[in-house]
Order: C-alpha cells, then sequence, then structure tokens
C-alpha cells in the first residue's frame, strides 16, 4: 500500500512499530473463507472471476482467496499482480519503484475483476489500479475485496468486500502479516 | 537512486544500476501491452537537444517518453531550432524556460551535460558527450546481459562474468561507460585493443589490458566489440583497416573459438566486415538486436527515476523538500 | 616635507629585514627609519610588511583587439590590487607587437596605467614562426624582453638565428616551449584524469622537448634564455642541470602551477584549462621545489583574462588562460610559507624578475634613500575569501574563486604616488 511504503522507505525510513493485534491469523482466515463465500454469492458462481492482487499486500491474499473459491466452486480461478507505481497521482521526493513486474497475462475484456488489496485506506491506490486496469481491456465489472477498511476516503471509492471495518487515528499505521495478523500501530521516523 | 542527473554511470552505483534494471522489466511488460503506455510523466515535458546528430538515439529516448506519457520537445543539430551563433548556455536556458523539465543532451564535446547541469533545473541526461560517456548505452547492455543470464537459467548475478571490450577504447563513450557499468556489476574487464587505440592511462579503472584478441577470446563470457571509425586511420593510429580486421576483428574464424556460451555484443552501427564478419551479427550468440530493443524499456526506466517523483501542488515538479505524503 | 609615510611596517628587500617605517616624496623613497612623521598623507602599515614593488614577468593585458577581456587600464588596475608596481605585458595582441609601430601604441596606452607596463615584443613577424620581427627596431623603443607566447617557435633553426641576432642588443628572448606536433589537439595534462575524463592530453614531453631544445641552442649560441611558465617536473630538472653547467638560463613558474593539479578538471570547468596544462601532484611538488631551490627565479602570473561566454564553451574549445595578478601573492604565501622564507618568496616575484626583465633600475630595488618609490604594503595574516565578481579584471576566470587565501595587500606606491590604499584602488 502506497502509504506504508512511503514512510517505510527512504528519505522518511520510518519502522513500524506495533501496539495492538486487531485480528489473529485465525481471525484472517475465517475472514478470507467468509469473503470467498460472498464473492461466489454475489457474482452466482466463479465462471467470468478473475482475481487480481495489488501489490505488494493484496497479493497473498489473492492467492489464498483463489485457493478458496477453488474449494467452493471445484474450478481454478485465475489470479494476477498489479503494481500502480506507475498511475500514482501522489506527491513525494523520490519515485516509488514497483515492487515487482505487474503480471495480467489475459484480456480482460468481458470479465468480472476482483481486486483484492489487505488495507483500504485513501482510496488513492485503488483509483490508480481502475486506471491501470483499462489498458487491459474492457472488463464487464470490477470489485473490491480487502482484509482491512480503516477509513479517511480521499476518493469516492467503497469496498465490495470488507474483512474488517477498523476506525483509526490517520497518522496511525495498520499492517498485515501472514504470521502475526493484523497489527495497529504507528511509524517511529529515527 | 539518489541522482538529480545521469551525467555518467558512476552517478548510479551498483545499487542504482540494480534499480533501473528491474524497473526496466517493468517497463518491458509496459511496452508488451496492446496500448504500451502509462501515465507515469504525463504533464512532464522532456527535450532531446542533440548538438550531434543521431536519429537512432534520439528516437529511442523520444519513445520512452511517449510511453510514459510525457510531452516531448524536440532540438535537433542542422535543424534551425539549433541556432549556430548561440551559446550551449542560451540554447538550454531557453528550452527550460519552454517548459523542459528533462534534458536529454548529445554533444561532440565531452563534459557539455555537466556543464549545462550548472545552468539549468532541469534533469540533464547524458546521450552521448564526445569520448566521455554514453551511460543509458551501458545500461541497456547490461540489461540484455542480464536477460541472456536470466534465460539461461545462470541467475541474474554479474560476479565473476569475463568480459571482453575490444576496439577503439580510447575515443569510446560506451567503453567508458561500460567498464563503468561491468565492473560496478562484479564483471571482471579486459581491454582488447592496439596501444595506439588505448587511453594513455587506465590506471584506477579495475581492467586488464591485452593487445592480442586471440590470447583472451577463448575466455571470454561477452565479447564487446567497438565501432572502428575511418578516421583513425589519418590520424597515424593504425596503418589500415585490413591490418585491424586481421588482428582485432571478430571474424569467423574467431567466431568458431568463441566459448560456446559467450554473447557477442555491438553498441550499433556496425561495421560488417572490419570489427565484425558480416553473418556474425546474424548467429544465435549475438545479441545485437536485443539490445537495440532494450534500449527504449532501459531509457524508460531512467526518465522514471529523475522525474516520476510527482508533483507538489503548483503542479511543478518536487525540487527536493519534504511534502505532505499520500496514500 | 615627504608626500606621505608608510608607518608601522617590517621593510624587506634583498639586504634583510628590519622594523622601520618609510618616507616618500617627489617620487623616490626619502627616509627609512623608525618614528618618521610627516605632514603628508600616512598610510598605516601596522603588521605588514613594506617591500618593494612586485613585478610581473608575464601578463596579458589583452588591448589591443580583446578589449572585450581586458585592457590595460583594467589589467593595470588588477597588477596594482595584487601589489604590482610593473608588469609585461605580453605581445600575443591583435595587432601582436611585432614593429615599433605597435609597441609605441602599446607604451603610449600604458602611460596611464597604475602601474608600469613595459612591452615585450614579438620574435617572429605575426608570431607565425617564420621570419625575424625586427627586434633591433623594437629594442630601439626600449622593448628588453621577446616571446612569441601563446606558442613555441617551432622551427629549430630560426630559433638559433633569433638567439644569435639578440645577442648585441642587450636582450632576452622568452620561450613559450610547446612543440606543436606532440601537443596536437590537447586540452588538458596527458594522463590519469584525461583518460578517465575522455579529453585528448597535452604530454609533459611536449613541454620538454622545446625546453632541451632550447637548452642546447643555449648552449650552442650563448645567448641569454627564459623559460615561460613552467610546469613539468622534468622541466625543472633539466633547467636546474643546465644553470648548473653555467648556462644563461631563467626561468619561472606561475602561482596556479605551484597549487592546482589536472584533477582540477574532473568537472569540466574550463576556468581551470591554462596552456600549459595543470599537472600532476608530482609536478607540482617539483615546481615548488624548484623555487625553493633557485633552480627557478621567478613566480610570473600569466595572467589570461577570457570573458565569461568564452569560459563557458565546451571545455575543448573554450581559450586557455586563468587571472592571476589579484591573487598571486596569496597564493605563492599560502603555498610556499613553509618552505620558503619570506625575502626568497619576495625575491621571486620582486627583484629576480626586475632584474630578468631588464627593470633593475626602476624596480625591485632595495628600499633606501634616492630608489624609485615603488613599493608594496601587504598584511602577510589576513584572510579573504577570492569574488569574482569582486575582481578589478574585467574578466572572472579566476581558478581560485570561492577559496579562502592568506595575505593580502593593503597599500601600493607606484612612483612615489599611493594607487592602492586600504585595499582600495584609488583611481
Amino acid at each position: 500500500m502506497a502509504e506504508r511504503e512511503r514512510m517505510l522507505t527512504p528519505p522518511r525510513g520510518g519502522v513500524f512499530v506495533a501496539r495492538a493485534q486487531v485480528m489473529s491469523p485465525d481471525d484472517v482466515t475465517r475472514v478470507i473463507t467468509r469473503i470467498g463465500h460472498e464473492i461466489v454469492e454475489r457474482n452466482h458462481g466463479v465462471g467470468e472471476v478473475v482475481l487480481v492482487g495489488l501489490q505488494t499486500g493484496g497479493v497473498p491474499i489473492a492467492r489464498r482467496l483463489a485457493r478458496v473459491l477453488g474449494e467452493i466452486s471445484g474450478t481454478e480461478v485465475p489470479v494476477g499482480s498489479l503494481d500502480v507505481a506507475f498511475y500514482r497521482d501522489d506527491i513525494g521526493l523520490r519515485p516509488v519503484l514497483p515492487e515487482a513486474v505487474t503480471d495480467i497475462p489475459w484480456d480482460l475484456s468481458g470479465r468480472t475483476v476482483v481486486l483484492v488489496d489487505d488495507v483500504l485506506f485513501t482510496g488513492r491506490t485503488v483509483r490508480a489500479a481502475l486506471n491501470a486496469l483499462a489498458d487491459y481491456g474492457r472488463a464487464r465489472r470490477i470489485q473490491l475485496a480487502v482484509m482491512v477498511d480503516r477509513g479517511h476516503r480521499e476518493v469516492p471509492i467503497r469496498p465490495d468486500f470488507v474483512g474488517k471495518n477498523l476506525p483509526t487515528r490517520r497518522d496511525e499505521m495498520v499492517d498485515v502479516d501472514e504470521e502475526k495478523g493484523v497489527m495497529l500501530g504507528d511509524v517511529v521516523v529515527p | 537512486m539518489s541522482a538529480t542527473h545521469l551525467i555518467s554511470v558512476s552517478d548510479l552505483g551498483k545499487e542504482g544500476i540494480d534499480d533501473v534494471m528491474r524497473l526496466a522489466d517493468s517497463f518491458v511488460e509496459v511496452s508488451e501491452r496492446e496500448i504500451p503506455r502509462v501515465p507515469a510523466l504525463r504533464g512532464r515535458t522532456v527535450a532531446t537537444v542533440f548538438f550531434e546528430d543521431s536519429t537512432r538515439t534520439r528516437l529511442s529516448f523520444e519513445a520512452a517518453a511517449k510511453r510514459l506519457s510525457a510531452d516531448t520537445m524536440t532540438f535537433a543539430a542542422g535543424s534551425s531550432s539549433l541556432n549556430k551563433g548561440e551559446s550551449i548556455r542560451d540554447t538550454v536556458e531557453t528550452i527550460e524556460a519552454l517548459g523542459a523539465d528533462a534534458m536529454i543532451i548529445r554533444h561532440k564535446s565531452a563534459g557539455v551535460p555537466l556543464q549545462v547541469t550548472r545552468w539549468v533545473g532541469s534533469r540533464v541526461v547524458n546521450a552521448g558527450d564526445g569520448w566521455h560517456e554514453h551511460p543509458t548505452q551501458a545500461l541497456l547492455d547490461l540489461y540484455t546481459v542480464r536477460q541472456a543470464l536470466l534465460r539461461r537459467g545462470d541467475g541474474e548475478s554479474f560476479a565473476g562474468l569475463r568480459v571482453g571490450i575490444v576496439g577503439d577504447v580510447k575515443h569510446s563513450r560506451v567503453a567508458r561507460s561500460g567498464v563503468l557499468g561491468f565492473t560496478a556489476m562484479g564483471a571482471s574487464v579486459t581491454l582488447v585493443a592496439p596501444p595506439t587505440l588505448l587511453p594513455p592511462s587506465v590506471e584506477g579503472w579495475g581492467v586488464e589490458v591485452s593487445h592480442r584478441l586471440d590470447d583472451v577470446l577463448a575466455g571470454l563470457d561477452v565479447v564487446y566489440l567497438l565501432r572502428l571509425q575511418a578516421e583513425r586511420m589519418t590520424e597515424a593510429l593504425l596503418p589500415s583497416l585490413r591490418e585491424y580486421t586481421a588482428n582485432w576483428g571478430l571474424t569467423r574464424a574467431r567466431a568458431a573459438a568463441l566459448s560456446p556460451a559467450a554473447l557477442v555484443m555491438h553498441p550499433g552501427p556496425m561495421n560488417r566486415g572490419v570489427e565484425i564478419a558480416a553473418e556474425i551479427a546474424d548467429l544465435p550468440c549475438s545479441v545485437i538486436t536485443r539490445q537495440v530493443a532494450n534500449g527504449v524499456a532501459v531509457r524508460m526506466a531512467v526518465l522514471f527515476m529523475l522525474l516520476g517523483q510527482g508533483r507538489n501542488d503548483s503542479g511543478r515538479p518536487e525540487s527536493g523538500q519534504e511534502a505532505p505524503v499520500d496514500a | 616635507m615627504p608626500d606621505l609615510v608608510l608607518v608601522g611596517g617590517t621593510v624587506v628587500d634583498a639586504s634583510g629585514t628590519r622594523r622601520a617605517d618609510v618616507a616618500v616624496s617627489g617620487g623616490l623613497i626619502a627616509a627609512v627609519g623608525l618614528g618618521l612623521d610627516g605632514t603628508g598623507m600616512v598610510l598605516d602599515a601596522g603588521g605588514c610588511i613594506v617591500c618593494p614593488g612586485l613585478v610581473d614577468l608575464h601578463t596579458h593585458l589583452r588591448q589591443p583587439g580583446n578589449e572585450e577581456a581586458e585592457s590595460i587600464e583594467t589589467g593595470s588596475r588588477a597588477a596594482a590590487l595584487g601589489g604590482y608596481t610593473a608588469v609585461v605585458a605580453m605581445p600575443n595582441t591583435d595587432p601582436p607587437v611585432d614593429s615599433a609601430a605597435v609597441v609605441r601604441e602599446v607604451q603610449e596606452l600604458g602611460r596611464a596605467a597604475l602601474c608600469q607596463v613595459e612591452v615585450a615584443g614579438a620574435i617572429t613577424v605575426g608570431r607565425a614562426g617564420e621570419r625575424l620581427a625586427p627586434l633591433a627596431e623594437m629594442a630601439e623603443l626600449g622593448v628588453r624582453l621577446f616571446t612569441d607566447d601563446g606558442a613555441g617557435v617551432q622551427d629549430s633553426r630560426l630559433m638559433r638565428r633569433a638567439l644569435e641576432y639578440s645577442l648585441p642588443l642587450g636582450v632576452t628572448l622568452a620561450q613559450h616551449c610547446e612543440d606543436a606536433g606532440l601537443a596536437a589537439g590537447g586540452h588538458m595534462n596527458e594522463g590519469e584524469w584525461s583518460s578517465r575524463l575522455g579529453i585528448p592530453g597535452l604530454p609533459a614531453e611536449a613541454e620538454e622537448l622545446m625546453v632541451m631544445r632550447d637548452i642546447a641552442l643555449a648552449r650552442l649560441t650563448g645567448a641569454r634564455l627564459h623559460f615561460l611558465h613552467l610546469s613539468t617536473a622534468g622541466s625543472v630538472a633539466m633547467v636546474a642541470a643546465a644553470k648548473g653547467a653555467g648556462l644563461a638560463v631563467t626561468a619561472e613558474a606561475t602561482p596556479h602551477h605551484l597549487s592546482l593539479t589536472d584533477a582540477e578538471l574532473a568537472g569540466y570547468d574550463p576556468v581551470f584549462k591554462v596552456n600549459p596544462p595543470l599537472r600532476t601532484a608530482k609536478d607540482v611538488a617539483a615546481v615548488r621545489r624548484g623555487l625553493a631551490e633557485g633552480a627557478i627565479d621567478a613566480i610570473a602570473t600569466d595572467h589570461a583574462p577570457h570573458s565569461q561566454e568564452a569560459k563557458e564553451a565546451p571545455l575543448d574549445q573554450a581559450p586557455p588562460g586563468m587571472l592571476g595578478l589579484e591573487t598571486a601573492l596569496a597564493v605563492a604565501l599560502s603555498e610556499l610559507g613553509e618552505d620558503m622564507e619570506m625575502a626568497r618568496i619576495l625575491a621571486a616575484m620582486s627583484w629576480k624578475p626586475a632584474a630578468i626583465a631588464g627593470l633593475s633600475g626602476t624596480q625591485g630595488g632595495p628600499v633606501a634613500p634616492g630608489n624609485p618609490a615603488n613599493l608594496c604594503v601587504f598584511d602577510p595574516r589576513q584572510r579573504w575569501t577570492v569574488e569574482p565578481a569582486r575582481l578589478a579584471s574585467r574578466s572572472r576566470n579566476t581558478p581560485f574563486a570561492g577559496r579562502q587565501l592568506t595575505g593580502r595587500v593593503r597599500h601600493t606606491i607606484r612612483a612615489g604616488e599611493p594607487v592602492v590604499v586600504d585595499g582600495e584602488a584609488r583611481r
């Protein structure tokens, strides 16, 4: 997520210091299962569904979701990854380089794309992702699944599937980690 | 990477070079899309300022800028837009006033891009200055080698790679940038040339020198051939082209002596029959066409690194002060 | 009644060092001693050294022909601010000083200058290196030094003839040593730096070859010869040996060759481009040793003004040359202060060049009553920062821009006139 990258990389070079665990790893697993069912329900099956994880936090969640969808439906659901580095509209001292190459090896025309991210905050990353997806064909519909919605939206973006709604202060940070679960904390800049 | 300009390969360091190459991977992906464009540099203006002509390099930079959605301005020698009587300083100050956020400069005199950085606020990319450097050429060369290594499943490390740079090193900006780039990445470099085509001193370059190509050819993983210019004969540096080819040209016979996995490279344009036999450029060991193909993606990476940092509220690029953070 | 008195300084000249006040009257030194006073102008020389005015053997005043960069007036003002009471103006003007007519023109222009302007003549017509210039005719007008400076005389036979011809004239020929063939196309010292920067180099041998040749010609002809701006260890060694063998050769070195190396070119700034070029640290050390040991007799600035636009051209197109008059004393003190005594440094900047230029009657003489009042008063401890825009020269190309130097001229007295007072030129 863009905010996290900016705070933790030079020149800010901050360190995330966790204060409280908001969801345990087991909670996260349960939530992924629930969202998987919601996706199947909303789309009446997984026929045309494609999952696209946003680098980097959304990618592991998208993969886990794909597995769940596979178990529910018996069909393999395609998973791609999207880095929005080249679509951002934010301000900063240095360009933030893409974490990884975008991998969307199919035409999205006519498909239902479910964008997957770990934390939804201002919404600008998702806005950038929508711009990026437009370059891969005209999707039939685009839905958004997030593990945590922490509020403070700056653009009119709303999630379709939410793991947990978590009110936060703007200067706090939320981190989703496979082993630790969802942690709330602060960024300490040395 | 924290460089503001790209004048020399040494502005990047190994870390910067790695960043450029990883970025180039992303831009290769962009270039393969049906619409090969991203909005990353939308609203920015990139000016190519070529006091010395080179259509290929200039077009490569312009394509790179356009794929990043930047606007381009072209100033080329021979066209009326580069006034012969005007000083370089006046010319670039005018170009900056016209809104150029970055200038890609090529000049036949070494040092001009560096001098320009003292006169304008625009980012400056050296597209070749005299005998001094041509950093984006070295970067795309490194990228091409990395690409070949990854394709072979050898991993992307250059450590221990044996590179031979063959030909007119003395007058070659490609060679100087190449030496800096390959040594920064951990490869070992040997310069192969007659004494008259080597610089007066290679002290501190971290390279070996050989005057006989046949002595080192079989041990090279990369054979990088430099172009030989005809003028060198008139300057009493070489007796004849024939003698050059016989001793330092990659002839068919020499190509057979190459190690099986060796790569053959050339910055172009080639003098077929002089430094390289006509048919070798088309052999599988040659990656010369891939060098050209990789040029746009690598230049996109460089432009993105120099200009991709976002704007402040007035619409001008960030000048280096802390700004509010967004997500 | 003295016109002015310099009070509280320490006098240093060829005869020694002593605390003394100096009174000046009617263009001459009137008295030297303690407790002098007078009703005329009193100039504070407390904490300062009072010495014979400095003499520059090698200045480019650019007039006639290149007044955009400097004029005789502005150059002489820079000289006075640098403590110089006499300069030898180089003949590579436009037209060059290769005839009586141009000599007279420059001498006329020099009459109003703030320092004494001696005119040097060219050795060959047009400085083209083909035919001898009218040396006798120019000598008649008082020219004592001849050089094609800017270039060396390439033709050995012609140089031999010039030396022979000059013998009875009581003049000195001076050489800018540079073999054109070896030098061809070079813009900086040939070596590690030129290789790294991709700039064609000038090998040390281009200078040394002509030094070697001219020493042989001096031996052959028995004539006096002065070597301009020596810059390499090899050149210094050869001149030392020639002197040891009793030849009548003298040599000078510039402040920049005493202090700066070719590493300064790393930023491709043409302000550091000069001919002969800045060399290696070994060469700088050898030039300094040469001065300390006497192989090199004089420090000469080779003051070479160039317009800002000219010095903003690419390195391989910009003209070579640096300013020097206002910074020479400070650079010499800073660089040589540890290896040489004050008197010897001043000798190299005043009475020795005066002798080489044939000016011993009026310049460089001991600070004693009856001698012409050409004096330099400077504070050897004053620190100052070189600001190009504040220099008196019309040009700005100083390699010491932004540097802090130690040693500053406070007053300069030329033929009894206080042309510089408290660090400011009075006209």
